[in-house]
């Protein structure tokens, strides 16, 4: 058996976490830049405030109800996701985390009597350590564990937040109920295709008679979720890779860009940022690519995907050499569009090797002193907290990310733990 | 293996081994010549990390503002390690949430039920009733002072 859990409204609950002022109270977390809403609770989704809406078009909404509105916190919500992985370890050695706030549980190797009742251990250790309300869901194949715990969820009152499908009645039973775009792994192109062909539940899509389409039109993936809706495990484990095989760091702009100074501004902090995560996790990478997104509907052009890359004569991680690349890579994309407005940029970095296992090349290498002055950069941030020290290409800070309504960093800063009043 | 319905029979606890603070228990001051006997011992190393936070997935810190519970050691400005995983017994110090609010007391169960004492006479007593909403938010383990 598998197990899915899931923390509920992930981003809202974390922030009650230690502001328990708001339980049971509607409230929102805003995307970067404090854009669209990203994570609502219970009484937010009562109120029928839309997932993904920019909240400047809801705001009188939102007062007019006292949602509480909160800007994203990922220090907290990163440091409470480890600690529910932790909690989840506890239970059983083999847990893959699948998201910030999903991880499936291997159980095969465990005995367990009840799984209802392990499910509900799981529920109570997550509340109780973390005040963070879980979702359980136990199949015998991890696609029937999104399902199930897509039940758990939904009828939290009849379930306790807890579903087993233990028996064939139970699956069949499920897989009618469940939409054939709500399968884990059919995306919205796949769910059009099954609908023209009136597949339009789980069950529908084990029906023997569609065998062969799948097959022809979708290949072995089609078959192996066929078999997992079957009961029969074809999704391993490892299906998220263990190492990081690129990084990307991408932002929206607040506002959409015209001026290049500030697009370079933009791209070289981002890869700035980009090469502290490498030197974090001690990679370097080959190959930088930058992307840029214009503005769809600010233009006749119908291509508003902009990327380019480039492979570098030596991996690196210098901030300066990666930095120094995407401001090139930006110029000539800019050279070859007439494109003027831009609305989000990105860089991502692919080829990743260890940094020990860095090759030298006979002839381009890096500055040697780059490494030092890096090592030096890293210690002046990390012992000031904020990127103090930064390149001249980021000088032109006209703004910084708005997060009007950010919370502490309660679990990850020391100075921003919580105040209780001895009073 | 059955599996009790109250208490999770597997537990298994990752070993914290990333800890950040470490205070080496021997340093040497030998600096050249006879080699330093106390080098066979440099592995060892007190880690408060690991002494203060029995269980890290389930310990945060928190910080004291106020006089409530000077005579139980926490003063103004303290550090609290609190660990969630605890059960609470009487006699126990405890971060409570009471009526939305974080307040630090002495657990005291009495009768009539459950008593929230300060530790300081200048303070009154809160009793918790029905119409509390009460949640039992931590137990306090360990206080951090500043000295200096």
């Amino acid at each position: 058996m598998y197990a899915l859990i899931d923390c509920n409204n992930f981003y809202a609950s974390c922030e009650r976490v230690f502001q328990p002022q708001w339980q049971e109270k509607p409230v929102i977390v805003l995307s970067n830049n404090d854009g669209c809403i990203i994570s609502r609770s219970e009484e937010a989704k009562a109120l029928g405030i839309p997932m993904a809406a920019p909240e400047f078009k809801i705001r009188t909404h939102l007062k007019q109800h006292k949602v509480k509105v909160f800007s994203s916190n990922y220090s907290l919500y990163g440091d409470l996701s480890q600690r529910v992985m932790g909690i989840m370890r506890t239970f059983t050695p083999n847990v893959e985390e699948y998201s910030i706030d999903e991880a499936f549980l291997d159980l095969n190797e465990i005995a367990i009597t009840n799984h209802h009742a392990y499910g509900q251990q799981m529920r109570e250790k997550v509340l109780k350590w973390l005040s963070l309300p879980i979702c359980v869901g136990i199949a015998p194949t991890k696609t029937l564990g999104k399902a199930a715990n897509r039940i758990a969820k939904k009828y939290q009152e009849h379930t306790g937040g807890t579903y087993v499908m233990d028996t064939d009645e139970k699956r069949l039973k499920a897989l009618k109920w469940l939409k054939a775009e709500d399968v884990w792994g059919i995306g919205r192109r796949m769910a059009k295709r099954l609908k023209a062909k009136n597949i339009l539940t789980a069950y529908d899509l084990i029906q023997p008679h569609w065998h062969d389409w799948i097959k022809k039109e979708w290949g072995v993936v089609g078959l192996r979720l066929k078999m997992e809706l079957e009961g029969i495990p074809a999704i391993g484990d490892g299906a998220v890779p263990e190492s990081k095989k690129s990084i990307a760091t991408t932002r929206s702009f607040p506002k959409q860009l015209t001026d290049y100074d500030l697009i370079r501004e933009r791209v070289s902090t981002f890869a700035t940022v980009t090469a502290e995560k490498l030197r974090k996790q001690n990679s370097c990478c080959h190959m930088v690519i930058v992307m840029l997104v214009a503005d769809k509907h600010s233009i006749d052009d119908p291509k508003y995907h902009y990327s380019k890359g480039i492979t570098l004569p030596f991996a690196t991680n210098s901030a300066l050499t990666i930095s120094t690349v995407a401001v090139q890579l930006l110029k000539e994309m800019l050279a070859e569009t007439n494109t003027v407005r831009f609305k989000k940029a990105g860089i991502i970095v692919t080829e990743l090797i260890p940094q020990d296992a860095k090759q030298l090349n006979l002839f381009n290498n890096e500055d040697p002193r780059h490494l030092a002055l890096m090592k030096a950069m890293d210690k002046v941030n990390e012992k000031n907290g904020k990127r103090i020290v930064r390149l001249a290409t980021q000088a032109a800070k006209t703004w910084d990310m708005n997060q009007k309504m950010l919370s502490p960093r309660y679990t990850t800063d020391i100075n921003e733990i919580l105040t209780v009043q001895c009073r | 293996m059955p599996v009790n319905s109250n208490k999770p029979r597997l537990s298994i606890h990752p070993a914290e081994t990333d800890s950040l603070i470490e205070l080496p228990l021997f340093t040497h001051g030998v600096s050249a010549g006879f080699p330093s006997p106390a080098l066979d011992f440099m592995e060892y190393k007190i880690d408060l990390n690991k002494y203060l936070t029995r269980n890290a997935l389930s310990t945060f810190y928190i910080r004291v503002s106020g006089h409530s519970m000077i005579n139980a050691g926490i003063d103004d400005g303290d550090l609290l390690v609190v660990d969630r995983s605890l059960d609470p017994a009487d006699g126990r110090i405890a971060i409570c949430l009471i009526d939305g609010e974080f307040t630090v007391k002495r657990l005291k169960y009495t009768p009539d039920g459950l008593l929230l004492m300060p530790e300081n006479p200048a303070y009154q007593p809160i009793a918790v009733t029905d119409q509390n909403q009460f949640v039992l938010w931590g137990l306090v383990t360990y206080v951090i002072k500043k000295i200096i």
